[in-house]
């Protein structure tokens, strides 16, 4: 597909969605094999507390020991894990977003572990980062970067989920002017139990979005009792009351009536962490689901063995390539935006934000595909596990319930496909990106019959026109439904969210080949990479083209159905591959890393 | 105080290690290394002497450019500056003792901590030749009398205990029949056993300070050692594999199988 954009050609770093209208591999992408020497080592750090502080631990977390969490948060600090998005100047390390990510990665092989770190460092600690001022960020930071303060963030609400803004909490100023005295409640908060800081969220005199920092044992706010969770048990989830409680006037955050740029930025980072955050457990279930289908003997044959087994085995390691190339795609794009900025300037925090909110349909596609790609990969560990399984003795047990909660947390997904699809169409009418312009294009190529042959003409050029091709057809779909039902189309929530999984797919797909071909450099492309972009090809062009005419089928009707359906189909060029001998190169490279074969330390 | 302690690279325990078919080494490809794990608890001995008695805790390795990876490890975790002996090809325990003895007399060190041996070849022997090359005294299989659970631990108190003016050390050590005490006067080469510590993790702030540490590069033929091996290699294989068990009834057919077919009772 032609680059549009000429920011793009002129080497600059590519705004957020330009890769729907980009050449694969047009911009050089940040993967696993660029890390430096030094996130190397981090990540070592990070791998070794994890495999041997937290989860020889998982059963007494599970039982709900708060204070061996909160220890375990003490003892990360310690080894400055709980450093890296705070400034030097704060106590902090003050590192790029890809080692924030990757060190996040690490956490997650145990999920209530990894969801109390990721609220204590994410959403409980950079509020105060990036919308603090000098005084909470001095009071606050140097003790959340080593653990003796721990935070949690309390944005929802019984009647305020994804509809965050229509919180119900109240912040009123007292007669004297001295304090805040907040009242309402907050339901499901991470970290509730032993949080010694809280970010909070209420309408100043009813109606102004605002952020607070509440301190535990203000007169007032009470902690509510523990939640009994479908998983992430060990993790501390309980609802907040306020009632008259009062919290000193200098704990307001930021502005009166900002909160919502406190909380939907915090979304933002969340959602793009959330693809690393499941990384690290998609590893660790890939790699003892391997070990025991090893081990497990039926039929005299050990299960790995067995052509089913190894079909999961190799989806799994499919699934988990693609994530991680998107995943530090993404964070390596927001740490281009700033790379050379100064991280002592008083607008750094605004830059930054103004970053990652760049790359908003990337994080949202990251929430969502990382997400469910956890899902699938925990699906076919349990049943790989056969009877096993589903008994809480093994960890597999564990991590399939603990998985669910990540379709539900940082915007649900159903939220963020209609973020992808509606911020595609947001940007197009401000006039960043180009949706029409090219969809134009793609149209008239399509009626001519002309469709622009692979740039690369290797081993991957087919997968290369597939992933143009996936783009092509998003675009098509899209433009189809936005010209038929115009303004109305943010009601079409099916139409939306299939583009949204067609995007997903095509992001996917060009992050795993630009990766493959950038991993081979001058030399000869890796035959598992190349399995495993091929894979990924055939289920994302199964999967996509149904996708569209579904989308098709809603939209319009008739001759005009039949027109864009033919039209469509034209895209549809790519001849799947044998998927036996797919997954054979995968499997074999997997049994001989003993798990995920491109790990990065 | 000076500590130089050594930080060999070795094959990582959980890399699935495999002979080559001719027996001329081990494949190397897909292998992941690390420090040598009894020296780095050495690394963490000698970080706790000098938080302990103040100093600098020198770090040296042997081999190719590789090796840097390790001593870039023992400086995150603290260790003040390097040194790196560039050799590649082979080289027997003597060679190695040979190169760490010029090492030593050009930095002379208070003390010099090894691991009691490397989990690669297992050979517990470069210390012993060190102290030796040195004229020095030796203290090896270097234990502690609380356990890994200690609140001495806990609080990192060093296990190797000064003399009085620093001018000797006490070292527990782990022998057959229990613990042995020893008393060195310094310099001294003391070797590490697995129980003298738990060693600490390389922090981000410290792996970020390692950056900036120094590295000197030195060669066999600027320390003047002939490092032509004594000990050669002739083959290396698997060993081969255990055969299956089998039950037994009761206990006379054991002590009868134990008799006749073992006779080993």
């Amino acid at each position: 597909m032609a680059a549009v954009l000429e920011q793009a050609r002129s080497g600059a770093v590519p705004v957020g969605g330009a890769f729907l209208f980009n050449d694969v591999g047009s911009v050089r992408i940040t993967t696993p094999e660029l890390f430096t020497e030094e996130q190397r080592l981090y990540l070592k750090t990070a791998l070794q507390f994890s495999t041997e502080q937290v989860l020889p631990q998982a059963e007494k977390i599970e039982a709900k020991d708060n204070a061996l969490l909160r220890d375990l948060l003490r003892r990360a600090g310690e080894l400055g894990l709980l450093m890296i998005d705070i400034p030097e100047a704060h106590g902090g390390l003050g590192l790029d977003k890809t080692t924030s990510l990757l060190i996040a990665e690490a956490m997650s092989l145990q999920g209530s572990w990894s969801v109390s770190f990721g609220a204590h460092t994410g959403i409980g600690t950079l509020p105060i980062v990036w919308f603090g001022n000098e005084a909470q960020k001095q009071k606050y930071l140097p003790k959340l970067a080593t653990g003796e303060l721990v935070a949690a963030y309390a944005l929802t609400e019984q009647g305020s989920g994804s509809d965050a803004l229509g919180a119900r909490t109240k912040a009123v100023l007292s007669p004297d002017g001295k304090e805040w005295i907040l009242n309402g409640s907050k339901l499901y908060i991470t970290n509730a139990a032993f949080a010694d800081v809280f970010v909070v969220f209420a309408k100043v005199d009813g109606d102004k979005f605002t952020g607070f920092i509440v301190e535990r044992g203000s007169p007032g706010f009470t902690v509510g009792p523990e939640e009994h969770k479908m998983g992430i048990r060990g993790s501390s989830t309980c609802p907040l009351y306020f009632e008259d409680a009062r919290i000193p006037r200098e704990n307001l955050l930021g502005e009166v009536g900002k909160g919502h740029k406190i909380a939907f930025n915090i979304l933002n980072y969340g959602r793009l962490k959330l693809g690393a955050g499941v990384l690290g457990g998609m590893k660790l279930q890939l790699r003892n689901a391997l070990l025991f289908a090893q081990e497990r003997k039926q039929f005299q044959t050990a299960i790995a063995s067995f052509p089913l087994t190894r079909e999961k085995l190799a989806r799994m390691t499919t699934l988990i390539h693609a994530v991680e190339s998107m995943t530090y795609r993404t964070s390596g794009l927001v740490d281009a935006v700033m790379a050379g900025a100064d991280k002592t300037a008083a607008d750094y925090s605004a830059r930054l934000i103004a970053a990652i909110e760049e790359y908003a349909i990337e994080s949202s596609i990251m929430k969502v595909y990382g997400s469910e790609a956890l899902g699938y990969v925990v699906d076919d560990a349990v049943q790989i596990h056969g009877g096993a399984g589903y008994i809480e003795e093994y960890p597999v047990e564990r991590a399939y319930r603990d998985a669910r909660i990540n379709r539900i947390f940082e915007g649900t997904n159903e939220i963020n496909r209609m973020l992808i699809a509606g911020m595609l169409l947001k940007r197009t009418m401000k006039g960043t990106l180009p949706l029409f312009e090219v969809a134009q294009a793609v149209d008239e190529d399509l009626t001519a019959e002309r469709l622009p042959k692979a740039r690369v003409q290797d081993e991957l050029a087919a997968e290369e026109q597939a992933a143009e091709n996936l783009k092509r057809l998003a675009i098509y779909t899209l433009k189809v439904a936005a010209e038929t039902f115009g303004a109305e189309i943010e009601q079409r929530q099916e139409v939306l969210a299939t583009v949204a999984d067609i995007v997903m797919d095509a992001y996917a797909l060009d992050s795993v080949v630009t990766r493959t071909r950038q991993a081979a450099g001058e030399g000869k492309l890796d035959a598992v990479r190349v399995a495993m972009a091929r894979q990924f090809a055939t289920e994302a062009n199964v999967q996509s083209y149904a996708r569209a005419r579904r989308a098709l089928c809603a939209t319009v009707k008739g001759d005009a159905l039949e027109e864009h359906l033919a039209k469509v189909a034209r895209l549809e060029l790519f001849t799947p591959y044998d998927p036996v001998e797919l997954r054979e190169t995968i499997l074999q490279a997997v049994e001989k890393a003993s798990g995920y074969p491109l790990s990065a330390v | 105080m000076k500590i130089l302690v050594t930080a060999k690279r070795v094959e990582d325990p959980e890399s699935k290690i495999k002979v080559k078919p001719d027996g001329s080494g081990i494949v190397q490809e897909g292998l992941k290394y690390k420090i040598n794990p009894f020296d780095e608890i050495g690394v963490e001995e000698g970080l706790r002497l000098v938080a302990k008695h103040g100093g600098e805790v020198v770090v040296v390795s042997i081999g190719g450019k590789e090796v840097q990876e390790q001593l870039r490890h023992a400086l995150a975790m603290g260790a003040t500056r390097a040194v790196w002996v560039n050799h590649t090809g082979p080289l027997d325990q003597m060679g190695v003792a040979g190169l760490l003895q010029k090492v030593a007399e050009k930095e002379k060190p208070d003390l010099v901590i090894l691991g009691k041996q490397a989990i690669d070849d297992d050979q517990n022997q470069v210390g012993q030749y060190l102290a030796e090359f040195l004229g020095w005294g030796q203290a090896t299989f270097a234990s502690k009398v609380e356990s890994l659970e200690s609140e001495q631990e806990k609080n990192k108190v060093p296990a190797l205990q000064m003399g009085a003016d620093n001018k000797s050390v006490r070292v527990v050590r782990e022998v057959d029949n229990g613990l042995a005490t020893l008393e060195c006067a310094l310099p001294a080469v003391v070797t590490t056993d697995l129980r003298l510590n738990l060693p600490r993790y390389a922090s981000l702030p410290g792996i970020m300070k390692a950056k900036s540490k120094p590295i000197e590069e030195l060669t066999p033929a600027k320390l003047s050692v002939d490092v032509t091996p004594k000990v050669q290699v002739l083959k290396m294989a698997s060993p081969p594999p255990r055969k299956a068990g089998i039950k037994v009834p009761d206990v006379a057919t054991l002590v009868d199988k134990l008799r006749n077919e073992a006779k080993v009772v």
